[in-house]
């Protein structure tokens, strides 16, 4: 652990995702701290407004304070990723290991559904089942979050095929342990780093696929300060006040970076033999 | 060749079954999850009979089976049905805005290969140096960026700001400029990405040291021994990253106001139109699932170790 810790802290990657990622965490959580304007309160006096000393990015169309919505917005992005991948990892880690382990018709079963998921593709799939179950916070994350169930599913079972035929799991296996308990202590564990790795790259996607859904207006709905959305919103004023769709978009830009940086200082710091092969 | 022959039926079969399993998906998924179509397009100021009614035009008063029935022998003559919204045959709407979808879909894959392959192997040839930190840079911003945003960009910049190209319509060489160089930016960085590292891999075998110290020219070394055997793996990721671009498509069409199948998916989803986005989700899968049989054909000859049948 102190090993994997000391190589992240070498790798400018990995520093320069965790502190994007450690600002966006902090832009959520003190939020109220950073600004006085409510985010969701307009000023109908005041819409519009380029940057200024009262407004720092100025302010959107309804008037109200765009720094004080991105800030806001962080802790709105943070959860819809978080929970999103929570469903992915839920539902698609233990179909992966049941997949690898038990292999035989199990597997051919479930790879044949996680190969259709993935033949509607990432987006549409996303797009479908927000069309149908109805826009809004939960459903975002229910619809974003089960079109990442096959990343993890695929990748866990790959994982646990490999770690099935190593000799101390075949030892175990020998001795009498019972499936669960070789699934738990023996495969699990080993293929943690890898579900670690996708996890902190899924946060960049699914943030990157809810913010198109918000900006389709097929996500978190008006007057939540959701980045996609109000980027969608301020398409409209583009010819006027680029600034109220310049920085919702550098958020989301930011945020999606910060993890991929992350992931991949991850990858080079918990998988020794990847590194310098990516 | 018949092995060939038999490769490609095996695997023209297996496209029709992917289709049909998407088909059969989004049926499903269109009535049994919640909330009632014939509701949601009669709308809120709609009586029981308009309810009543639109149930009926829709055939969703029918048993669900006798519905799957209906929907599977349209399906085989090519028929998804009628919009909800125009009435109009959904495979006519769909063939109507098809070719603009394929236009763009075309530039920004070209684009992104025409690109991304060069840019990669460019890098992984001088790993480690400057040149390779900037396009690893650019690759991670490329992956990073919201394509609606990095479309407002560019509208922003060379429609208003310097006016040099239209920011909106599809009139014209001039306006699919910026649409497709938008589409193709997440593409270009995604398939840098791979070819650096595909290339990086080929670079440490010894048939390449082999080859330079014999004393063959750097150049023909990287360019052509290489490059070409670190090539399937990136051929492969073309194809699946064909998905990644149909969405972004989707995207790109909304921004630009490009008049294709994404925007009218979007049009449709708003305007509750079913049998249209069921229409429309099937043709996307279709397209990629097509596109990925292509790729696959195309494997034999860039990799001579595969061998159909």
């Amino acid at each position: 652990m102190a090993e994997v810790a000391k190589r992240l802290r070498r790798n400018p990657s990995a520093v320069a995702g965790g502190t994007l990622v450690g600002l966006l965490v902090l832009a959520g959580l003190f939020a109220p701290l950073l600004t006085p304007y409510d985010p969701t309160k307009q000023e109908l006096l005041n819409v519009l407004q380029g940057p200024s000393w009262a407004h720092p990015l100025g302010t959107d169309n309804l008037g109200r304070d765009i720094l004080a919505r991105l800030l806001y917005g962080a802790r709105l992005t943070l959860f819809m990723g978080v929970f999103a991948v929570g469903v992915g990892l839920v539902v698609g880690v233990p179909l992966g290991v049941l997949s690898g382990y038990y292999r035989g018709w199990v597997d051919m079963a479930i790879q044949r559904v996680m190969d259709l998921m993935l033949s509607f593709t990432t987006f549409l799939l996303a797009l479908a089942l927000v069309s149908l179950l109805g826009v809004g916070l939960i459903n975002v994350i229910v619809a974003v979050g089960i079109s990442t169930i096959p990343r993890f599913a695929r990748l866990v079972r790959s994982s646990v095929l490999t770690i099935r035929e190593v000799a101390y799991v075949e030892a175990s296996s020998a001795l009498g342990a019972r499936d669960g308990r070789i699934l738990w202590r023996h495969v699990l564990p080993n293929a943690l780093a890898p579900v670690i790795i996708q996890a902190t790259l899924s946060m960049g996607a699914t943030i990157l696929t809810a913010a198109g859904l918000g900006f389709l207006g097929l996500g978190v709905q008006p007057p939540t300060p959701e980045w996609g959305a109000m980027l969608g919103e301020g398409r409209n004023y583009i010819f006027t006040s680029p600034n109220v769709t310049t920085f919702p978009g550098l958020a989301i830009f930011a945020a999606v970076l910060g993890f991929n940086l992350l992931g991949d200082g991850l990858r080079d710091a918990l998988d020794p033999q990847l590194r310098g092969a990516r | 060749m018949s092995g060939f022959l038999s490769y490609l039926l095996q695997r023209i079969l297996g496209l029709f079954v992917t289709v049909l399993a998407v088909a059969v998906t989004i049926f499903l998924m269109v009535r049994l999850l919640p909330g009632d179509p014939a509701r949601v397009i009669a709308g809120v100021l709609a009586t029981e009979q308009d309810v009543a009614r639109i149930r009926v035009q829709l055939g969703l008063d029918q048993p669900m089976i006798v519905q799957a029935g209906i929907f599977l022998r349209d399906l085989f003559q090519g028929d998804l049905g009628v919009s909800a919204r125009t009435s109009a045959p959904v495979l006519a709407e769909i063939g109507a805005r098809l070719p603009a979808t394929l236009t763009l879909a075309a530039a920004g894959m070209l684009m992104a290969i025409a690109i991304g392959v060069p840019l990669g192997a460019w890098a992984a040839a001088r790993a480690g140096s400057l040149g390779d930190v900037v396009v690893s840079t650019l690759v991670l911003f490329g992956i990073s960026m919201p394509v609606y945003w990095l479309g407002l960009m560019l509208i922003i910049l060379f429609a208003i700001n310097l006016r040099w190209l239209p920011a909106a319509g599809a009139d014209g060489f001039a306006s699919l400029i910026l649409p497709a160089v938008t589409l193709a930016a997440f593409s270009v960085a995604f398939i840098a990405r791979i070819t650096r590292s595909s290339m990086l891999e080929v670079l440490r075998q010894d048939y390449v040291r082999t080859a330079h110290a014999k004393g063959v020219d750097r150049r023909t070394v990287e360019w052509r021994h290489a490059l070409r055997n670190a090539l399937p793996p990136v051929v492969t990721v073309i194809g699946l990253q064909f998905g990644q671009l149909l969405g972004g498509a989707i995207l790109t069409e909304t921004v630009f106001g490009w008049p294709g199948l994404g925007r009218l998916l979007v049009d449709s989803i708003f305007a509750r139109d079913y049998p249209m986005v069921q229409g429309l989700v099937i043709v996307f899968a279709a397209m990629f699932a097509f596109v990925n049989l292509l790729v696959d054909l195309t494997y034999e000859r860039i990799d001579p170790r595969v061998r159909y049948g």
